[in-house]
């Protein structure tokens, strides 16, 4: 059962829960084609606020090109992924304010300072207000290293750095595909108490690992890819 | 009719269709080439200005033509393809890029041939000629762009963006290489006009444009079928189209 | 819950602006490249055909813009390669504001950092080239109108090729072509204004030239990104 939406003051009130569909992420019927093989059809699943699910499978069963598809960067050969009810590529603006997503590539600019990174992605997303560049960065361990270049980080940090953009934005859907990768067991814990928050907040997260999921305060839904 | 255009778009019935269509098609063919170049290099009479030589205008300006005309399809083909996402129809598009681009090139060595015996040089910087060579370069880039993406679909989607950017720029090509001839007309090089068209020259000329477009159709749907039946290697009827278990 | 702030483009777009040229100042010595490459190349002429003042004078419109064109192509990788390779595209395409405008600041900021000098120094080349002066003028107009035209056209190419291992060879022959009306109506324009002829039709169709590609190109270079980066 999806959570009531609740009628809050319009001043304070989040413009996005007061929308009238509930968050319900779904695919469709979806088909994945990549250089020329099938990789998987009629892929069905439905996410209600607060839900997280880990997509497992085999090396080569289409877990990254899944993950693509989701947020819209690949395009299936059929079927389509819903948001709040609607094709999101019939309302990519709409959707693409409330996705975030971290794949194998981090997209942090190497020449640029972790505070430079985050500046850039709040511009180009919906920001929180309630949360400061600073904090994001300490809240993933990265107290002190705001201003050198992510260049001489190690890949970890720079990982983490990524991280922190999940903490800046207002995103009610994360898409992080394999988000364990180059963290140490605390970047691990620190990964599963931001899902933990999120999905508190009535988030929804699709995350791929190959790493056992340790989720405490809520449950983890799982979808297993065939080879 | 739109039920039909629905079937067309699956790969069996069109190589069903199509493979009872190629004989028509290839006989029409042979019979209009036959038809067009006994008109054009027979009945029609010499060129007063230009004496026999002009006759390869029969072929030119006909290759000419096709190279637009295949441009044009492989747009039309293309966006199909991208927007309603028809895989018969980017398999259409590839197949016509290596005739478009083969026509293109015709025109060229007609046309660099029809110059030696008028201006003494193996080529001149006509404007028709020089719209022809940069046509053949946008040819040869979606060629290019084709093979060197791997996965099917995507190299579809980029090139058919690649060929519709090309549409919009051929009009503004044209038009510059144009301008551009007229500035620079010197005493010797002057357009590749045709001759002014008597009717005894203007038939076989548009006997041979309809052969040359018979040849294409021919062709392509050769091209095509042979390309569904890559494509769609997996699938069942085209095994037992092949006769492989 | 905090209010977020929703997004604006045109705090998007400046934030992307200011990025790339921070980005390129980081990386200040590879931004001298093409132009030196622009240089060199106007100075190989003379060397190869006499340095008969005439016959300078006569190749200079059009030696100075095919050295342009070479140098523009030389410099364009730059766009979205970076971007590319770092995931940071990705994330250009996955913001909700319109891809195209986003394509269209980068190709400004790059034409910032590798147009914008070339207009610079070609006064410099018209000397050596024994460019008459009555001819710097136009030299300096028709860089200044066609050189955002080749940044504009060539994000297209660079956009579909940049997913490519060898895409360096296959993206000179996609836009070259392309490059052809504008290195006529330059180069036309810059020897007729060197023989006292007016310009007015070569600078309209530059102009023209320009408005078409800033109108379509950010939106076949976005396009084009997508199917790249999918």
């Amino acid at each position: 059962m999806p959570a009531p939406v609740e009628l809050m003051d319009p001043t304070t009130a989040n413009p996005s829960a007061l929308a009238t569909a509930p968050d319900r992420f779904e695919a469709h019927d979806l088909h994945c084609i990549r250089h020329d093989r099938s990789l998987f059809a009629g892929l069905n699943f439905s996410l209600t606020a607060g839900q997280i699910i880990q997509i497992e499978g085999p090396n080569g069963s289409g877990k990254t090109s899944l993950l693509r598809m989701l947020c819209g960067l690949l395009q299936p050969a059929q079927g389509e992924v819903r948001w709040r009810g609607v094709d999101i590529q019939a309302q990519r603006a709409e959707f693409l304010a409330d996705v975030a997503y971290i794949g194998h590539l981090h997209g942090i600019k190497e020449d640029l300072s972790p505070r430079e990174n985050l500046r850039m992605a709040q511009a180009l997303g919906r920001t929180r207000n309630d949360i400061s560049l600073d904090r994001a960065l300490e809240h993933v361990g990265l107290y002190g290293f705001e201003d050198l270049p992510s260049r001489t980080l190690s890949a970890g940090q720079r990982r983490r750095v990524a991280l922190a953009r999940l903490l800046v934005l207002d995103a009610r859907v994360w898409v992080l595909d394999e988000p364990f990768t180059a963290l140490d067991r605390s970047g691990k814990a620190l990964i599963e108490s931001m899902l933990e928050a999120h999905s508190r907040n009535g988030g929804i997260a699709i995350i791929t690992t190959h790493q056992p999921v340790e989720l405490t305060q809520c449950a983890l839904l799982s979808l297993q890819l065939a080879a | 009719m739109w039920t039909f255009f629905h079937k067309l778009a699956s790969p069996k019935y069109f190589y069903d269709i199509s493979g009872r269509l190629l004989p028509w098609f290839a006989t029409a063919t042979v019979l209009l080439l036959l038809a067009g170049l006994y008109q054009g290099l027979w009945v029609a009479p010499a060129d007063y200005q230009q004496g026999e030589s002009y006759r390869i205008m029969f072929i030119h300006v006909p290759a000419a033509w096709m190279s637009m005309f295949v441009y044009m399809l492989m747009a039309g083909a293309g966006a199909i393809g991208l927007i309603w996402k028809i895989k018969l129809a980017d398999i259409v598009a590839a197949s016509c890029a290596p005739l478009g681009a083969s026509f293109t090139f015709l025109a060229l060595v007609t046309g660099s041939l029809w110059g030696k015996p008028m201006w003494g040089a193996w080529w001149v910087w006509d404007a028709r000629l020089t719209s022809e060579l940069i046509l053949l370069f946008l040819y040869l880039g979606y060629i290019a762009l084709q093979s060197a993406i791997d996965d099917t679909r995507t190299a579809a989607r980029a090139s058919t963006v690649l060929v519709l950017v090309g549409v919009v720029n051929i009009p503004i090509i044209h038009y510059s290489v144009v301008w551009w001839n007229t500035l620079h007309q010197g005493a010797t090089v002057t357009k590749m006009g045709t001759p002014s068209i008597a009717t005894s020259m203007l038939i076989p000329l548009l006997l041979m444009a309809l052969a040359f477009k018979l040849y294409f159709f021919t062709v392509v749907l050769l091209r095509a079928r042979n390309e569904v039946l890559k494509r769609e290697s997996g699938s069942g009827w085209v095994k037992e189209t092949l006769g492989i278990k | 819950m905090p209010t977020p702030t929703l997004p604006n483009l045109a705090l998007a777009c400046t934030a992307l602006l200011r990025r790339d040229l921070t980005l390129a100042m980081r990386h200040r010595g590879e931004m001298a490249n093409p132009l030196l490459f622009f240089v060199l190349v106007v100075s190989l002429f003379p060397l190869g055909l006499g340095p008969d003042s005439q016959t300078l004078q006569t190749i200079a419109p059009g030696v100075i813009w095919v050295a342009a064109l070479l140098a523009a192509l030389l410099s364009l990788e730059g766009i979205f390669r970076s971007d590319f390779e770092d995931g940071s595209l990705e994330q250009l395409l996955l913001s909700p504001h319109p891809a195209a405008l986003l394509v269209l600041t980068k190709v400004i900021a790059h034409w910032l950092v590798s147009g914008l000098p070339l207009i610079l120094v070609a006064p410099l080349l018209g000397v050596l080239l024994n460019l008459p002066t009555a001819a710097m003028g136009a030299l300096l107009a028709s860089l200044a109108l066609g050189t955002p035209v080749l940044s504009l056209i060539g994000a297209i190419g660079v956009a579909l090729t940049v997913g490519l291992r060898r895409g360096g060879v296959l993206l000179s022959l996609l836009v070259l072509p392309l490059y052809v009306p504008v290195l006529i109506f330059a180069a036309s324009a810059v020897a007729d204004a060197g023989i006292g002829l007016a310009i007015t039709a070569q600078l309209y169709f530059l102009g023209a030239l320009l408005a078409l590609a800033l109108t379509l190109a950010p939106l076949a270079a976005a396009a084009a990104l997508r199917i790249s980066v999918s």
